[in-house]
């Protein structure tokens, strides 16, 4: 086995909520978001763009660290819709 | 969307590392095991698959720090509340380390401050709130009288340890996975002399050789409880957090305990429940939020011997002739004697009249216990700042107008199946000594690899701990060579899955782990199920494993876990045939030993190891650790004499 048989490429996982929303045209590529997630959620955009690619979104934990580190507030992060506990006027 | 991985492709490149002491682990535990050894001259190396700089449970925060007995204002002794934890769970408890976090967590708390960490209320947010010190401006939780619990600015730590281990020259290895322990055998005794990883973004494959080794990895996951769709909200701890170093010291011939002990589901954001702390109740987090019926009634607040509390204050104070009152993550329904305020049980408030859905209405509590549960506490939490205090903020949420639903009948916000699991409430872990080394020379254990471990406190104050004792272990050994079979074997065991050509996703084979240990290992044990189950996971591991093909890195640190979680659930089900009766306080249920519960005979720790293929079970009574406050000052005469005083901090600022 040697390194010239690996051939490593990659796709999104989609999955059937979407914890993290990033909006491209606030995102200024510093990657800090990528950098800070645990999990590897996000990964470095393809061909030059800015926003990174939420390429394994059903990992994430909705740990919120991306959202912290993002210096423009261009990420949401947002519990799937079944986990948005009720609250009513008192 | 399909594109070419972004990371450079570094397999078959393998770089040689030499340290004094390797910290595998980089969350809570591990920066402070760190920490500790790089006080002490040594070089360490730092190994953390994530990023340290929010690694681990605790990455972005956590709101209260439990047990800090030392700290200024405390009422109690370190002595009192360890061995009150202990007998709390009628022995099955970790004396040592619950004695060091009582012990030297406020030392712990102490230097986080000095690294830039927030533990008290320097902005006078809180200025005259009755759970505050005006003095020290510390905040408490839970016993106000006697405060051995505070509140903390739990999301700046994280970032604080990070900077301080680079600013002492730890080297730290992030997004590096650590999968093997090296050893070698002298006089017929195992030591080990490092360990391995492998990069999880490049391939590249890591040997590092040392004289000490920390294991700081967390607690197994994704055992019982997977969701393929929501992988990371299977259970409460992080996606990667799922038992890798419980898997490496089980096969490096590790010794564990209590590894029977797992407690019906709490937690599973995928599933039954909702995520922890973004309901109304009035536990851990939200204690002693007021909780209200479905009319706006108020539900009453009883001491242990059932007398109503009249006012929001008495629900912070022990009872009558009680000196004090256990609460926190893994105390839920304490002994009489621990016991603190609570509302009624919810059957009795069934019979009552009182009406479902209940509510948390912090819009009845004074201001500042409000803004300290909704805005101090949730806001600081793990896993609040932002998927709730600041989501629900933007939902329009306002306490002070609003009532948060409550969901099930505590703070687990739901009911799980006698067969969905967790290792949850304290869970067996990595059995030590009382200088938290293992039965492997020269591995040192810390935090959730624990048996019987809790919080954050814990993590911190056993990591610190750990790191000194292997800090002088590394000092009475050399950096032996390492075997390049060994190395060899295990490089190809990481890389295998990148040739498979099987086809399998990684998440098939976590789905039949769960669906089997539910089967065979669930809400009630007996031998017959559980050799069937060993059976079923050799052949998932022989036949299955094989199958699972990946792309890249990413997903081959996925099938990596999933490895370790067959390895896990292989532990716990040996742990489960070794002990023979069914015990309460271990959660343990056996169909096939007669009714014994709890028998005289089986009250020890049970141990599991692996040797040569073969499982071998010990045990040690309950009271093998002795009397927790002299066996402690026996070992630690050098801590307490010079660095509890503060000298390491007294001298770097």
């Amino acid at each position: 086995m040697n390194d010239k048989m690996i051939n490593l490429t990659a796709e999104t996982v989609p999955c059937h909520t979407r914890p993290i929303i990033i909006d491209a045209e606030k995102c200024v590529g510093c990657l800090r978001c990528v950098n800070v997630c645990q999990v590897d959620v996000l990964l470095p955009p393809p061909n030059g763009e800015k926003a990174p690619v939420a390429a394994y979104p059903g990992e994430c934990w909705y740990c919120g660290a991306c959202v912290m580190a993002c210096g423009t507030g261009a990420i949401k992060l947002r519990h799937p819709l079944m986990n948005r506990a009720r609250f009513v006027e008192r | 969307m399909n594109f070419e991985w972004p990371y450079k492709n570094e397999f078959y490149e393998t770089e040689y590392l030499e340290c004094d002491v390797l910290v595998l682990g980089g969350g809570l535990a591990g920066c402070n095991a760190a920490i500790a050894a790089a006080r002490r001259g040594k070089r360490v190396i730092l190994v953390e698959k994530g990023a340290t700089e929010r690694s681990g449970a605790a990455g972005t925060g956590f709101d209260h720090w439990e047990s800090a007995c030392t700290n200024p204002c405390s009422l109690v002794t370190p002595k009192e509340i360890a061995e009150a934890y202990v007998d709390e769970q009628c022995g099955y408890s970790n004396g040592p380390a619950h004695y060091i976090e009582c012990r030297e967590g406020y030392d712990r708390l102490c230097d986080i401050e000095s690294f830039g960490g927030k533990i008290r209320d320097t902005d006078d947010e809180f200025a005259g709130a009755a759970f505050r010190d005006e003095k020290t401006k510390l905040l408490f939780a839970y016993d106000y009288k006697n405060r051995f619990t505070i509140r903390v600015w739990g999301s700046t730590f994280k970032p604080a340890l990070y900077r301080e281990l680079l600013r002492l020259g730890v080297r730290v290895y992030d997004r590096v996975e650590a999968t093997k322990l090296l050893t070698v055998t002298e006089n017929g005794k195992k030591r080990a002399v490092g360990a391995c990883g492998m990069n999880v973004r490049t391939g590249k494959f890591y040997v590092f050789a040392a004289k000490s080794t920390v294991l700081a990895m967390s607690r197994p996951a994704r055992i019982w409880l997977f969701s393929p769709d929501m992988v990371g909200l299977s259970e409460f701890r992080p996606t990667q957090s799922i038992g890798s170093g419980h898997a490496m010291g089980y096969r490096a011939g590790m010794e564990f305990t209590m590894m029977e002990k797992s407690v019906k589901g709490e937690f599973s954001a995928a599933g039954r429940s909702f995520p922890p702390y973004g309901t109304g109740n009035n536990h851990n987090t939200w204690y002693a939020a007021t909780m209200v019926d479905a009319r706006g009634v108020e539900i009453p607040y009883v001491d242990r011997d059932g007398n109503e509390l009249k006012t929001v204050l008495e629900r912070y104070m022990p009872a009558p002739g009680q000196k004090f009152f256990l609460k926190g993550g893994v105390i839920d329904d304490p002994k009489y004697e621990y016991r603190g305020p609570e509302t009624l049980p919810f059957d009795e408030l069934i019979k009552r009249g009182y009406e479902l859905p209940f509510y948390a209405d912090l819009s009845r509590m004074p201001d500042e216990e409000r803004h300290a549960i909704w805005g101090l506490m949730v806001g600081e939490e793990g896993k609040t700042k932002i998927p709730i205090y600041e989501n629900y903020t933007e939902r329009g949420f306002d306490p002070t107008r609003h009532r948060l639903q409550s969901y099930g009948t505590g703070w687990q916000s739901a009911s799980f199946l006698p067969q969905e699991r967790q290792l949850f409430g304290a869970p067996g872990g990595i059995w030590h000594d009382w200088d938290l080394k293992t039965n492997i020379d020269g591995v040192y254990a810390a935090g959730d690899q624990l048996f019987a471990s809790d919080c954050a406190g814990f993590a911190c104050a056993t990591g610190y701990y750990a790191g000194r004792k292997a800090s002088a272990a590394a000092d009475t050994t050399d950096i032996l060579p390492v075997s390049a079979d060994e190395i060899d074997e295990e490089r190809e065991r990481l890389y295998a899955p990148m040739y498979s050509r099987g086809g399998m996703d990684w998440r098939e084979l976590n789905m039949a782990i769960a669906k089997a240990m539910q089967n065979y290992c669930g809400g009630v044990k007996c031998d017959a199920l559980l050799r069937e189950g060993l059976d079923l996971l050799a052949d998932f591991e022989k036949n299955a494993l094989p199958e699972i093909t990946c792309k890249n890195p990413h997903e081959l640190m996925r099938t990596h876990e999933v490895a370790d979680i067959l390895t896990v659930s292989e532990l716990i089900m040996h742990a489960c045939m070794a002990r023979r009766s069914s015990s309460v306080p271990l959660c343990f249920e056996r169909t096939d030993c007669g009714g014994a519960v709890d028998p005289e005979c089986d009250r020890r720790f049970i141990t599991v190891r692996k040797e040569n293929g073969k499982i071998v079970e010990g045990s040690h009574p309950l009271d093998v650790f002795g009397d927790l406050e002299s066996e402690y000052e026996k070992r630690n005469a050098d801590y307490i004499e010079s660095e509890q005083k503060g000298d390491y901090r007294k001298n770097e600022r």
